[in-house]
């Protein structure tokens, strides 16, 4: 049997596995009978380490449109679909996904499993606030349909729950509606966190928001950003251009990093410069414009393989959530950041809304999210940043995770005994399991 | 709108194959042994491509069945392919004689049987496009898989014969050699990424292949001089090759 190296995006850590694919669910129960551990894969977007395993299931191939009611809204598909290919179906039809995150190229059993959040999670919710229904396929070998009612603590552990109760087959969820394929969007320069904050408040109205923060600026203009706003543009809001076909889908023009960069390219003042670019490129302090959904949504996406620009070793994405009350842990851990140099390209600044569910990662507050590439000296500086978020009730988003401590995700999640309890009952044994989920002592 | 028939339709290159006309305006027959798996992959193409397909039943091994399958079908197709094979282990296979039939019946017979009757219409109405999935396996027999090499042998020597002939009805016949394909059947095994192409683009140098005309499509250009090399090696140093 063919073994591999497979790694996630962040290219950390980097481990060998065998990878199975098909093309049918009847072909999952031979992968699941053949092997004594194995976890589910889609597209290998998440950063960290939990999607990999001694044998992993390939779900790319098991990518099939099963259903698309154009009048409601409704869409339901295999687990291994991508995003992108979803969104060149329901564009044109005048619908769009009701949560997407920073990244097109994700499967939809990787956005329940991570249930993902987008720019509009004060608005929308995350991923699983729209799925209707779903199929699990245990370790058993059994399928179960689950919903909000049907078995609700199999829906509640699967979203947001690394796919450790079984493999995710289907999924059956709604769709938001658009006039336009378009994006009425405001960008706001703001000289400091306090600023950036105050708007963030400000403008709590607008359906998509986040901020991108630059790091590195220490005084006045600590936290400088630039808060990027955006709405479903009308009809009305379209040039004659763009009139003429108002539910484009985009044309594929890509570039790719075509090897990893060299380590040293990296460092605190190409960061720097960056961050300055970055930061000057506006030069109004506000500039509003309509353009097309990919650069507002997907501004990545645009260079195949980015994740290269961080050289061989890798790097991490720290996500952290805070509570409303907690700005001062924010500030607090973005002076150590920028005080240890540690050189984040950018970081993305996001106000979640209200979300209490079992597993997953958003709740009420800031999150921040940024790249650090791997070096020695990074694993302890990201241990006492880990202190921080706990001592400020934050915690740690799962799907960008590949170093905390297990005492730290069982002290921040506080569902995690349920959560446990949960799979053990639909994953008995744990023949279902990745290096995160032992990691972090899920399954151990 | 024209139509494409694929015998076939479940394996990696079949469905991709598909999944390409159907991108191209083409409405699909998807044909293969279970049709009730086959429904996921009827709903994704007519979501998808917004073009109509159609399921239907048929197994290479029924030859009697293979004339009221294609009286069956409408529209009748503008283009056929025929991607069923099977393949494996040869020791196994020179080992069991029902496994050796199967082998051979898959890849060869199953295929002079449906073609026969699909030529015969095509010749018939001047028109019409036949596409083989054959193998460079069958370029040259070799021990570790000369019973499926010596099916896709007379397979491509069938399609030869068959371009020959219907080329006077104005009838198109493509015999493609693919290489080695990133496939279901070939997951266990380590390929030269260069050498190896994966579905789509098998489906894509099939497409650009029929719609030039071609007659023998490599999928990846090198092969051909890859089995150039392989045919010229004479007898006397080829058998004592482990290959």
């Amino acid at each position: 049997m063919m073994k591999k190296f497979i790694a996630n995006w962040g290219n950390f850590p980097v481990m060998e596995s065998e990878e199975k694919s098909f093309s049918f669910s009847e072909q999952i129960k031979d992968s699941l009978n053949q092997t004594d551990s194995i976890i589910a894969r889609g597209n290998g977007r998440c950063y960290g380490d939990a999607s990999l395993e001694k044998y992993t299931l390939s779900t790319l191939k098991y990518d099939k449109i099963l259903f698309f009611d154009v009048e409601q809204g409704i869409f339901e598909c295999q687990s291994g679909i991508t995003l992108d290919k979803i969104l060149e179906v329901i564009v044109p039809k005048g619908w769009f996904l009701p949560v997407t995150p920073g990244t097109k190229y994700i499967t939809v059993g990787g956005a329940v499993a991570s249930d993902v959040h987008g720019k509009n999670h004060h608005v929308d919710g995350s991923f699983s606030a729209h799925v209707l229904e779903m199929d699990v396929l245990l370790s058993t070998g059994e399928t179960l349909t689950c919903s909000t009612n049907q078995y609700p603590d199999l829906f509640w552990a699967t979203c947001g729950g690394m796919g450790l109760t079984g493999i995710i087959t289907r999924v059956k969820f709604d769709l938001k509606k658009i006039e336009t394929s378009y994006i009425r969007q405001k960008q706001i320069k703001a000289e400091n966190l306090e600023e950036v904050l105050r708007l963030f408040d400000e403008n709590q109205h607008y359906t998509y928001s986040v901020a991108w923060i630059d790091c590195l600026k220490k005084g006045k203009n600590f936290g400088r950003s630039i808060l990027m706003l955006g709405e479903h543009a009308g009809l009305q809001d379209l040039d004659a251009k763009q009139r003429m076909e108002p539910l484009k889908v985009p044309s594929k023009k890509q570039i790719s990093f075509p090897f990893n960069l060299p380590s040293f390219v990296l460092n605190q003042y190409t960061v720097k410069a960056f961050n300055f670019l970055f930061y000057g490129k506006n030069f109004k302090k506000e500039i509003n414009n309509v353009v097309s959904y990919e650069p507002f949504f997907y501004p990545l996406d645009a260079v195949l393989h980015w994740n290269r620009g961080y050289g061989k070793k890798g790097f991490l994405q720290y996500q952290f959530v805070l509570p409303l009350e907690s700005k001062q842990g924010l500030i607090e851990i973005l002076h150590r950041i920028s005080n240890a140099g540690m050189g984040s390209f950018l970081a993305v600044l996001k106000v979640f809304g209200e979300q209490n569910d079992l597993i997953s990662f958003p709740k009420k507050g800031y999150t921040l999210a940024l790249d650090f590439p791997v070096r020695n000296n990074l694993f302890p500086f990201l241990d006492e940043l880990d202190k921080i978020v706990m001592q400020y009730n934050g915690r740690l988003y799962l799907s960008k995770d590949a170093r905390m401590k297990a005492d730290v995700f069982w002290k921040s999640y506080e569902n995690a005994n349920k959560f446990q309890e949960i799979i053990k009952k639909y994953n008995p044994g744990f023949r279902i399991n990745s290096i995160q989920a032992r990691r972090l002592h899920i399954t151990q | 709108m024209p139509t494409v028939l694929i015998l076939g339709a479940t394996s990696d290159i079949g469905f991709a194959i598909a999944r390409k006309f159907a991108s191209e305006k083409y409405n699909v027959q998807l044909a293969a042994r279970n049709t009730n798996s086959l429904q996921p992959f009827q709903s994704d193409i007519q979501i998808r491509y917004g073009v109509q397909c159609s399921l239907h039943s048929f197994n290479a091994l029924d030859f009697n069945a293979h004339l009221s399958f294609y009286n069956s079908l409408v529209p009748k197709p503008d283009i056929t392919v025929y991607v069923i094979g099977y393949l494996n282990d040869n020791e196994m296979v020179i080992s069991d004689w029902e496994e050796s039939l199967r082998t051979i019946n898959t890849n060869y017979t199953g295929a002079v049987s449906i073609l026969n009757i699909i030529a015969a219409d095509y010749a018939a109405h001047k028109a019409g496009t036949i596409v083989g999935i054959s193998s460079v396996a069958g370029n040259r027999g070799r021990q570790s898989n000369y019973i499926y090499g010596s099916a896709k042998s007379a397979f491509t020597s069938y399609l030869s014969g068959l371009r020959n002939k219907l080329y006077h009805d104005k009838v198109h016949v493509m015999t493609v050699l693919p290489g080695f394909v990133y496939t279901k059947m070939t997951e266990h095994l380590k390929l030269p990424p260069l050498l190896t192409a994966s579905p789509e683009g098998v489906a894509e140098a099939i497409y650009n292949g029929v719609r030039t005309k071609r007659d023998v499509l490599y999928v990846k250009w090198f092969w051909k001089w890859i089995m150039l090399i392989i045919t010229t090696i004479p007898e006397s140093i080829f058998k004592k090759k482990k290959l």
